[in-house]
């Protein structure tokens, strides 16, 4: 077990206090039918991370992205959000950003509608939004789309779409559920550029649940490996960043030697959920 | 930026096949238009023929030439009976959407205001409506009252159930989305749960149209209502009480029409409400 899971992340420069976004502590999720879904979960991240939760089908990596989204409150621990102002029902209000596996896109609104929609429901009227919602599809190529309807786009589209929608209300967290799961390898390579250019430039913190390992190497600034049955944080590692992340890094043997060191880890969780 | 532009690329390749509305060819729209029409003189020729060459008695079936002089000998009879069952047939209908459409939406907020009134809304669907006319004639004021009930009874029922179901059957991801946006019950229930309805609404629209008027003409059959106010149900048994064969035909075409036409016009709400969306109202081209 290497878990140390509290490893200040280390990467930018010297600034190892940074603020807390998310502190869980010791958090376990039991399902009403009887699945332990999350098992003394403890994990802090601070501004500015990327991190990939990362494991196989089970590990409870996406319940553990629900709990931290305030959908659904652990069985035990406790989960805060430190820097966030935190309403009536003790959730954080309005500084979470959320991205499904699926775009979750209403099929009856346009393109420029369902990105409002998280404006809209704070009462922001069309008219005020409009300027935020066109620099937030354009940051996402899709300013020529805003009247389309999600049936008239690809799958990548709709993804987008719904990365815009998130990033609408500049939210301080980003969480992403498995989000290019569904999509082919060069739509989903595109994608994962995208998104590292939106970190990159809004300085948000991504928590991003993934089951490739490719991914989360190319993608994380920190990769939380998790193990299953039950789900349980497995080993937390800080991942070298160099600065120009693009597709030559892809090929690059320092890229290469993080997939090596990422799918050992997850092959040792793996192994540990058999054995147990 | 400009990399991020590049990727729009992406548009032509899988979205495009699915996309593109089909457009009719001419051919296919002349088609379209000719063989039902064909069909249907046809249909009425073979109806004239059959009866000149058979001669058959005008008061076992009249020909169509018959029937087309009746429209016009017994319009003042057989108009203000029509509008009669058409007003019913409309009010039942207006009156079931408002219930069917708002007592959905309490079922659905309220759980156990949903068991409570099951077992009701089971008495009242499976029994048939025919059967409960005789009392309605007794309790209700008028009528007319009786016979707005009766349609009512019918057409409430699809709506109310294609409308709970259609509240229910919300994508569970989006449900979490307004959770998470921290939107009011009646903002989810207004941005959500109702466009997300509207599909299963405008079928159970669909059939209540055409029950309504169902329900309209047996009502009337059963209050066998008479004189001044009289439906076009009752001047329908009043001509086969009379042997007024054509008039009688009249009557039934001028149902059919009624029916057509209601048909049309939920058809049509149906479309406007859903063609810039839903799988149903999009033509697909493979």
């Amino acid at each position: 077990m290497t878990d140390i899971a509290t490893a200040p992340a280390q990467a930018g420069s010297a600034e190892t206090a940074r603020k807390l976004v998310v502190s869980m502590r010791d958090v376990s999720k039991l399902f009403s039918n009887g699945t332990l879904a999350l098992k003394g979960m403890s994990l802090d991240v601070r501004a500015g991370e990327f991190i990939s939760l990362l494991g196989p089908s089970g590990c409870g990596k996406s319940t553990a992205l629900r709990i931290i989204a305030g959908l659904g409150s652990p069985s035990s621990g406790t989960i805060n959000w430190p820097s966030s102002r935190i309403n009536a029902k003790g959730l954080p209000e309005g500084d979470v950003g959320f991205v499904f596996q699926d775009p979750t896109l209403m099929p009856w609104a346009t393109v420029f509608d369902n990105v409002h929609l998280p404006l809209k429901l704070r009462g922001v009227s069309k008219g005020d939004a409009r300027d935020k919602i066109m620099e937030g599809l354009e940051a996402v190529g899709l300013a020529d789309f805003a009247k389309s309807y999600p049936r008239e786009l690809s799958g990548g589209m709709k993804m987008r779409v719904s990365i815009a929608r998130a990033m609408v209300t500049k939210p301080r967290l980003l969480l992403m559920d498995e989000p290019f799961a569904a999509l082919d390898e060069i739509t989903r390579q595109k994608l994962n550029d995208d998104v590292l250019r939106l970190w990159q430039q809004n300085g948000v913190t991504v928590i991003f649940v993934t089951h490739s390992v490719y991914e989360s190497a190319y993608l994380s600034s920190r990769i939380v490996v998790m193990r299953a049955r039950p789900g349980q944080v497995y080993s937390d590692m800080d991942i070298p960043q160099p600065d120009g992340r693009d597709p030559d890094y892809r090929t690059s043997e320092g890229y290469r030697q993080t997939c090596q060191l990422v799918s050992d880890a997850l092959q040792r969780a793996i192994h540990a959920a058999e054995v147990a | 930026m400009s990399e991020i532009v590049q990727t729009n690329s992406e548009a032509g390749t899988d979205s495009a096949a699915g996309v593109i509305l089909a457009k009719t060819p001419n051919r296919e729209k002349i088609l379209q238009v000719v063989v039902p029409i064909l069909a249907l003189t046809l249909g009425i020729i073979g109806w004239h023929l059959a009866v000149t060459i058979n001669g058959i008695p005008r008061y076992i079936l009249p020909g169509p030439v018959d029937v087309w002089n009746a429209l016009w000998t017994d319009s003042a009879t057989l108009w203000p009976a029509l509008l009669v069952t058409v007003r019913i047939t409309f009010m039942a209908l207006a009156i079931a959407l408002i219930g069917g459409v708002g007592l959905a939406i309490m079922l659905v907020q309220s759980r156990i205001l949903e068991l409570a009134l099951f077992p009701y809304a089971v008495i009242l669907q499976v029994t048939p409506m025919i059967a409960i006319a005789p009392l309605l004639l007794i309790y209700a004021p008028d009528t007319q009252t009786a016979l707005l009930i009766c349609a009512f009874i019918v057409a409430f029922f699809p709506i109310l159930s294609n409308m709970a179901q259609g509240l229910k059957s919300v994508d569970h991801n989006l449900l979490n989305l307004f959770e998470l946006y921290g939107a009011s019950g009646w903002q989810t229930l207004i941005y959500l749960k109702i466009p997300s309805a509207m599909p299963y609404f405008m079928a159970g629209l669909r059939i209540a149209g055409g029950l309504s008027l169902i329900a309209a003409v047996v009502a009337e059959f059963a209050a066998g209502s008479a004189g001044q106010g009289a439906g076009l149900a009752f001047r329908l048994l009043e001509s086969q009480y009379r042997l007024n064969l054509p008039r009688l035909f009249v009557a039934l075409l001028m149902l059919c029409g009624t029916g057509i036409a209601i048909f049309g016009l939920t058809s049509f709400v149906s479309w406007l409400a859903l063609h810039r969306w839903h799988e149903s109202a999009i033509r697909r081209e493979n």
